[in-house]
């Protein structure tokens, strides 16, 4: 008998993944639907709807949408810009380089900078003072609610989007855009018919990556607001700290929640690609 | 053409404000330490901090092993499912895809459930256990831009001929992967050291949730007590990420731009 020699080349990759991804997280998902006993429950998930956690579900949700749809959307006219706008070579390889950085500037050292940027002592804020104009007091303007933490967000999604749809962008072939010419189409309707259609996918893929990576974000939430702004991962880390809700497995059903929610998301995403993908053929 | 330029100027511009202005904001902050004229004082005071200094030096070791294990996890991978098993291919991507799905916190809070003292697998009974999760998780974290690296670089080189060609002249599978195919990817696999050590090194939620020393529990810590030292630390952080970045676009330039024949 043969042994099957081959697959231990892969064996590592898998007792690694199984071991550290996939195990683990299987062990929450089931946690979330057992009681103390062990006996099987759905407790824990209908006790995901009281007020308080419900409200951090949802707004952990608007944050990771706003800041994904509007990073998506600055960062696509950015790589539009640089791609297409005629401007210098330069410009195209500095926004480039600055974005591989920005997009890997997150964490707490994000959350210092706007502190000291749009705290009550940043300098745009004491500049705007200065000229009359008072961000906190009289645009009701604070970086510990969900304008102040989408826009410090931002500051990571934006990067992410340049530095993934840039090459997307630059795939658009030159022949398309003549072809579209010749038969007449005007420029609007160039991009409407042909490169939106095209470049939608990888569009549509990378909001949702956006947006399971502002849902998981913590740190830059944490170290800007402490725990004024209950976001789920936040409440999900004062859980593991404290058992805040007095309840393990309702920790765990937390846990449940967020990767439904990334899950979800990403099963939209497949589902529109599959959809747009038919109707490229 | 003229036209379209003046939109993408302005869009550049807007952009660049919004990156540049907090940037500046910040370093103006670091400098102000010192009543009434700028100074470097905030950047002595971190520098000459001892918790600075081990909270730093305890990250940057924990990296170092962090991308150790990420290569002997992803390399051989890599190079074996282009080679004998490309039929796994899809399951391997979506496997180092799931990190990017399922939050850290997440992965974090399982470890410490599923590996506490009262377990078959005590890792967190010990700190040196404990150390070793937190390079896993690290490791975990880093799939994805390890993994996507390593594949790229192998797709340039033709992994069949390379590894026939060693089998001829009578070389065993570790001399394969050790002295042909590692130095072959290594610029790709430099690079996927490089962003890992730029996402390890300030990394908050594992470090703080595994009680480790770590340099991003200190940063939150030094952020919640004092006022212009977390701006010196923040255009320290942001001046040690544009250095992995830079040494990586620098890499780049050494990369093989395809292979001799498809494969």
């Amino acid at each position: 008998m043969r042994l099957p020699l081959h697959w231990l080349g892969v064996a590592p990759f898998f007792i690694f993944a199984l071991m550290f991804l996939i195990l683990p997280t299987t062990y929450l998902v089931l946690g979330a639907f057992q009681n103390d006993q062990g006996g099987f429950t759905l407790d824990n998930i209908y006790a995901l709807t009281q007020p308080s956690i419900l409200a951090a579900y949802w707004i952990s949700i608007r944050i990771s949408l706003a800041s994904a749809l509007l990073g998506a959307l600055a960062g696509f006219a950015i790589a539009l810009a640089i791609v297409r706008g005629g401007l210098p070579n330069w410009v195209r390889s500095a926004t480039m380089t600055f974005s591989g950085v920005a997009s890997n500037f997150a964490g707490v050292p994000l959350a210092f900078a706007f502190l000291a940027t749009l705290g009550r002592l940043g300098l745009v804020t004491v500049l705007m003072r200065a000229l009359g104009v008072d961000i906190y007091n009289d645009l009701g303007f604070n970086i510990l609610s969900f304008w102040g933490l989408t826009l410090t967000y931002l500051y990571f999604q934006i990067p992410l989007m340049v530095v993934i749809i840039t090459p997307a962008i630059d795939g658009l072939k030159k022949e398309w855009s003549e072809a579209a010419a010749t038969l007449g189409a005007t420029n609007f309707q160039y991009w409407r018919m042909v490169a939106i259609p095209v470049l939608w996918p990888s569009f549509l893929g990378t909001v949702i990556l956006l947006f399971a990576n502002a849902f998981g974000a913590i740190a830059t939430a944490y170290a800007l607001t402490g725990s004024s702004l209950n976001i789920v991962p936040i409440l999900l880390y004062a859980q593991i700290r404290g058992d805040v809700l007095h309840n393990p497995h309702l920790g765990y059903a937390l846990a449940f929640g967020m990767i439904f929610v990334t899950g979800l998301a990403n099963v939209f995403y497949i589902w529109f690609r599959t959809r747009s993908e038919r109707w490229l053929k | 053409m003229k036209r379209s330029s003046v939109w993408a100027w302005v869009t550049f511009i807007v952009g660049a404000s919004y990156f540049f202005i907090p940037l500046i904001a910040t370093l103006e902050f670091s400098l102000r330490m010192r009543r009434g004229e700028y100074s470097f004082d905030a950047y002595r005071i971190v520098f000459g901090d001892d918790r600075f200094q081990a909270t730093f030096s305890f990250s940057v070791i924990i990296a170092v092993f962090t991308i150790l294990l990420g290569v002997l996890v992803v390399v051989p991978t890599a190079y074996w499912i282009r080679l004998r098993m490309p039929h796994l291919r899809p399951i391997v991507e979506f496997i180092t895809l799931l990190p990017l799905i399922i939050p850290a916190i997440v992965i974090v809070f399982g470890y410490i459930r599923m590996y506490g003292s009262n377990s078959p697998l005590p890792f967190l009974a010990t700190t040196w256990g404990t150390n070793a999760l937190l390079t896993i998780g690290y490791a975990t974290l880093a799939l994805p831009y390890m993994y996507r690296a390593v594949d790229t670089g192998l797709r340039t080189i033709d992994v069949r001929t390379l590894t026939e060609a060693a089998q001829i002249l009578g070389a065993g599978w570790a001399t394969i992967i050790t002295r042909i195919i590692l130095p072959n990817v290594l610029i790709a696999v430099l690079s996927g050291a490089f962003l890992t050590f730029a996402i390890v090194i300030g990394e908050f939620t594992m470090a703080s949730l595994l009680n480790r020393p770590a340099f991003g529990p200190y940063l939150q810590n030094i952020g919640a007590n004092r006022a212009y030292e977390p701006a010196a630390l923040a255009i320290i952080a942001f001046a040690i990420t544009w250095g992995c970045m830079s040494v990586i676009q620098f890499l780049a330039r050494f990369a093989p731009r395809s292979a001799n024949r498809p494969n």
